[in-house]
């Protein structure tokens, strides 16, 4: 054994099984690093895309508070994502509309910004992917920031296929894992 | 993790050439149909100790030549001849009736405290002369090192070219449900063993490569924002980030010397590949058109790169010069060709192709011709060669939403097609050189 003490995060820490058994190892508490993560995706999607049209403002029973993030998704039809077709990023009318809300939405309340992901479906090389998804977070960010949203409340990343948020392998799943997620994080979170 | 336990070769006694007369020829550019018949008994030893490691010593041998396809290890329990000192040749009349065409008879003896020395000949059963004799010096402790590299010695002096069981095997655990997975960089013996994690946390990892010429890994990791590339000195533990870019690194890989890599870089939703000097530190952008370049690999010489571009359409296989000039188009099939990998030893390129809703592991020449399919099914991705070109590992996941990721491996003719064991489901491999 040749590890520097100093590298905690590279200490070879649990073994795994060693053999076929079928049973996981225990956790094994470990050193960890500290490290400024991004909000992870959301395991539970909002589910199919029903689109609610952004009601006057009345007082609405069930109703996000305004302003808020849950507010946010509300706001721009129930979803924070735009959808693209197998291998395309470019964006259909439908997910111009959607943006132009989110725009809308970022303009008024701006003590949020947003990383914009872009994600793939499982239908294509895991490397291929990860361009793939960071084409189409880039179109969604250009099409924010070409709607008045400031640039430098925008970043971008790709997650290629490794967060789907569909597990399904059918046509529905598939569509519902090619999308660019606007999620948005409070100011002053990184 | 490393056993950097000193293991010494010798070749002793009666070893002669590889003489003109020798009955066994394996070919194995082919793929034989037959393997070839071996004989392995356990290691002879003095005393309890010395035989236990000789039985485990003889196992493994089996195990992997075995594992090999080109060989089958013939059953112990078959043999006629107990030899009792490797220093006499054995009864090759008892060996040929058993129809065994090469014999391994070796020995575990003890050594300093601590330390044994274990010795082998390799017989050519029908020409009664003796193929190869080697003894190593190391420590009891490291036998399975020991074991594998006297089945690279086999493999070698019996096929001619170099064998591939002293290497490991670098992949990313993962664990988890499908929209909520974990995964881990871990490392195992070639064979399965000894599996263990090589970094903690959970940051998400993609894509390990190894350094042909030492235990150095580069992979892209999202421990930043926004991801980028990292090295690994799998010894000492030393990582590294490579650089921090405003636009996310990816899919790197070394040059064949190692003292530099190629990587895509994103620049506003533009993805090229990059080359980078890892003594100064510097890049040097070696695509420029407006698609996606990635997934780029040298060629053993250095000279040339494969990549894929979806510059003319649907991706497709490029080659271009080192330096970025003269790039071809080398795949002209229907479908979607990703993933290329350059062999080691320059006469393949292995790549991922994607038809008709299946993924295939393919090869062909590095002009583009002799395209051959080896397997597929709903989804493979990331081919990795053996250190000695023989064979591909690959990643293969299920379709739905258990959907399974796992290790499999195929031979270049196409056949010996397998899984390979991980401690849970496991993808992106990539196969170490052969260990020092």
């Amino acid at each position: 054994m040749t590890y520097s003490t100093r590298s905690l995060a590279l200490l070879a820490t649990a073994a795994l099984a060693l053999s076929a058994c079928a049973s996981k190892p225990d956790p094994v508490a470990e050193p960890v690093p500290v490290v400024q993560r991004p909000a992870p995706a959301p395991v539970a999607d909002p589910g199919p895309r029903v689109i609610t049209p952004a009601a006057p403002v009345t007082a609405e029973p069930g109703r996000p508070v305004p302003g808020s993030i849950d507010d946010f998704a509300y706001t721009v039809g129930g979803d924070p994502r735009v959808y693209f077709a197998y291998d395309q990023y470019t964006l259909s009318p439908e997910a111009r509309d959607t943006l132009r809300r989110q725009a809308e939405w970022l303009k008024r309340y701006g003590n949020y910004t947003a990383v914009v992901e872009g994600h793939a479906d499982e239908r294509g090389t895991r490397q291929y992917n990860i361009a793939l998804g960071a084409r189409r977070a880039n179109s969604v960010q250009s099409f924010l920031v070409s709607q008045g949203v400031n640039p430098s409340r925008l970043t971008t990343v790709s997650y290629g296929k490794e967060r789907p948020v569909d597990p399904r392998s059918n046509e529905e799943g598939w569509a519902r894992n090619r999308n660019g997620h606007t999620n948005l994080r409070p100011l002053g979170e990184s | 993790m490393i056993r950097l336990l000193s293991l010494f070769l010798a070749l002793f006694g009666l070893c002669l050439p590889l003489a003109a007369s020798a009955q066994i020829e394996v070919d194995i550019t082919q793929g034989n149909v037959d393997p070839v018949p071996i004989a392995v008994p356990d290691f002879l030893g003095d005393d309890p100790e010395t035989r236990e490691l000789g039985a485990q010593i003889a196992g493994v041998i089996r195990d992997n030549l075995e594992s090999s396809a080109v060989f089958r290890a013939l059953d112990p329990a078959s043999f006629l001849e107990t030899q009792t000192d490797i220093d006499y040749e054995p009864t090759f009349a008892d060996w040929r009736v058993i129809r065994a065409d090469a014999l391994v008879s070796g020995r575990v003896v003890r050594d300093s405290p601590g330390r044994v020395r274990v010795e082998f000949r390799l017989w050519d059963v029908f020409a009664g002369q003796q193929l190869e004799g080697i003894r190593f010096s190391t420590t009891a402790a490291n036998w399975r090192r020991t074991a594998h590299k006297s089945a690279d010695a086999i493999y070698k002096a019996l096929t001619g070219e170099e064998g591939y069981f002293d290497s490991r095997i670098v992949f990313v655990d993962q664990r988890g449900p499908k929209v909520n997975r974990e995964k881990r960089l871990a490392i195992m013996d070639q064979d399965g063993h000894d599996p263990q994690y090589l970094l903690g946390g959970s940051d998400l990892v993609v894509s390990p490569q190894f350094d042909p010429g030492s235990q150095t890994i580069v992979f892209m990791s999202y421990e930043t924002l926004p991801p980028q590339v990292y090295m690994l000195d799998i010894e000492t533990g030393r990582r590294e980030l490579l650089g921090s870019f405003p636009g996310m690194t990816f899919a790197p890989r070394f040059s064949p010397s190692g003292d530099a890599l190629v990587m895509s870089m994103e620049q506003r939703g533009n993805i090229d590949i990059y080359r980078m000097d890892l003594q100064t530190r510097s890049t040097e952008r070696l695509t420029t058109d407006p698609g996606i370049d990635v997934s780029a690999s040298y060629s053993p010489d250095g000279r040339r790169i494969v990549f894929q571009s979806d510059r003319g359409g649907p991706p497709q296989l490029y080659t271009m010069n080192a330096d970025g000039s003269s790039p071809k188009r080398i795949s002209f099939g229907d479908g979607r060709y990703n993933q290329p990998v350059w062999s080691p030893r320059g006469d393949k390129i292995a790549f991922v192709r994607q038809n008709r809703g299946k993924f295939s592991i393919g090869v062909m020449d590095p002009d583009g011709s002799n395209e051959r399919i080896l397997t597929d099914d709903y989804l493979l991705d990331m081919p990795s060669w053996s250190p000695n070109g023989r064979i591909i590992l690959f990643t293969k996941e299920t379709r739905g939403r258990d959907a399974r990721a796992e290790l499999w491996s195929v031979d270049l003719t196409g056949r010996n097609l397998k899984r390979v064991d991980t401690p849970g489901q496991a993808t992106d491999p990539a196969w170490s050189p052969l260990l020092d």
